[in-house]
């Protein structure tokens, strides 16, 4: 073992951490966001709506995220040189990194993940809770915020930790479409060093410690909000 | 873009038939994959419940390590230790130096991932049997092994039917991740076919419609199955 280069590329491989902490962050918050709509509509319609919904589950989780992420990366990313003008206006230097195209994918990966999580768990509220805030006069909208949304996520807590830590083992994917994070950098490093194991057994730790992390803070969470009464 | 279609055409220029190669390269490792998976879970089950302590340390270090490091890091480690120590076996016993095939070591690295959800899937189904029924085994006079093979892996599959169909899904989409690594499969013919054409759009959207399919289509297969094995059991 080896680990003479560690002082020389430390700076990368901490810019490269924080770069997978941004990801994690990022595309599970806004992704989460997103799966409430998309599991909510499966459970209260229209029907179209929920159809719609339901599809886009079907096709995020029935198609592997690398494929997901090349098609939004190369795909997509295709057809916006072809748009006169386009390399003028402000939204060019965006539209060429590669940055938003890893949120865009791994956000939509994980509202079609935890979008089916939040279905089973807003139809796993018992309607009398539902019918008895209704009954308080509280809006729609206030039923969802105070009742329906808050119960619904006490239902499934330990079921989202699982998907935040799928998240972070599904941020080295971001390598293969140039983004230095955590793996991408230990790959520069092997690159430069001729070292096969050292930098993989390094972020293999590290990632260890960020799901040991990520699942002690979900228990501590876990534990501060109320046990769900089995209904 | 519907001139572009016919690049999906199996006669050239299209690039079908080399994708359905790859479909054929990424179902043998799938399949190849599963099934050390399912080996690997079954005995490690087994070792995780009747094992000797040092055992069982050893299989929870094992799948907890697997699951918490991303299976692209795992491939890489896996490819690699286990291609030079292999290596470094044969050379020490006098033989020459072998290259293994992307097949075979697709199958290897990905069967290794599998054993670990496996194991957890295949443990909790076990002891979700009730226990009066391999007691009622080894009443009857069935060796330990005989009780194994006859009540507790029968009894166990209809529980654990819906871990492993959904790790079937896992490995069929995990084999896409080898085209990180250059071995020849549907992510890596696709992206060799989307490259050399520049119909990146076209190619992609065509792996992902591919991709659902085998989804699809062993969702049916599965249900299939699982209503066969449920049968008798009172509808829950």
């Amino acid at each position: 073992m080896d680990w003479s280069w560690l002082p020389e590329y430390s700076d990368k491989l901490i810019s490269g951490f924080w770069l997978t902490i941004q990801l994690l962050v990022i595309c599970s918050t806004l992704g989460f966001l997103l799966s409430v709509p998309v599991g909510l509509v499966q459970v209260t319609g229209p029907k179209p709506l929920a159809m719609l919904a339901r599809s886009f589950c079907t096709v995020v989780r029935g198609t592997p995220l690398l494929i997901q992420l090349w098609l939004i990366y190369y795909g997509v990313g295709e057809l916006f040189p072809k748009i006169d003008g386009i390399r003028d206006s402000f939204m060019w230097p965006l539209l060429r990194a590669a940055f938003p195209y890893a949120i865009l994918a791994f956000t939509l990966s994980v509202a079609g993940y935890v979008g089916e999580v939040m279905r089973g768990a807003f139809a796993g509220v018992p309607k009398g809770e539902l019918e008895a805030a209704r009954a308080m006069g509280m809006s729609s909208i206030k039923v969802l915020w105070r009742i329906w949304l808050p119960r619904a996520v006490q239902n499934v807590f330990p079921t989202l930790a699982g998907e935040v830590v799928l998240t972070l083992k599904a941020t080295p994917l971001a390598a293969t479409i140039t983004i230095y994070e955590l793996f991408g950098r230990s790959t520069e490093v092997r690159q430069d060093t001729f070292l096969v194991y050292e930098p993989l057994l390094l972020v293999a730790g590290i990632y260890i410690l960020l799901t040991g992390l990520i699942v002690t803070l979900f228990g501590w969470l876990e534990n501060r909000i109320p046990k769900p009464s089995m209904a | 873009m519907f001139e572009s279609l016919q690049l999906l055409w199996i006669a050239p220029p299209g690039r079908g038939l080399t994708l359905l190669s790859g479909l054929v390269s990424t179902m043998q490792i799938a399949f190849g994959a599963y099934a050390l998976g399912l080996c690997i879970g079954l005995l490690g089950a087994l070792g995780k419940i009747n094992g000797p302590a040092p055992l069982r340390w050893l299989l929870t270090a094992y799948t907890t390590l697997i699951r918490a490091v991303p299976e692209l890091v795992l491939i890489l480690l896996l490819y690699y230790a286990g291609t030079s120590a292999l290596n470094n076996l044969l050379e020490s016993l006098g033989y020459e130096p072998i290259d293994i095939s992307g097949l075979v070591a697709g199958i290897v690295v990905l069967g290794f991932v599998q054993g670990a959800y496996s194991t957890e899937v295949i443990r909790a189904a076990m002891l979700a049997v009730p226990r009066g029924q391999t007691e009622a085994a080894l009443a009857f006079g069935m060796s330990r092994t005989q009780s194994v093979y006859r009540v507790l892996i029968p009894a166990m599959i209809p529980f654990a039917l819906p871990g492993l169909a959904n790790l079937w899904l896992i490995v069929t989409k995990d084999t896409a991740l080898l085209a990180v690594v250059g071995f020849f499969e549907l992510a890596s013919a696709t992206k060799t076919a989307a490259g050399s054409t520049r119909n990146y759009l076209l190619f992609y959207s065509a792996a992902a419609v591919i991709y659902l399919c085998v989804t699809l289509l062993s969702n049916v297969v599965f249900g299939r199955i699982e209503r066969r094995y449920r049968r008798g059991q009172a509808a829950a």
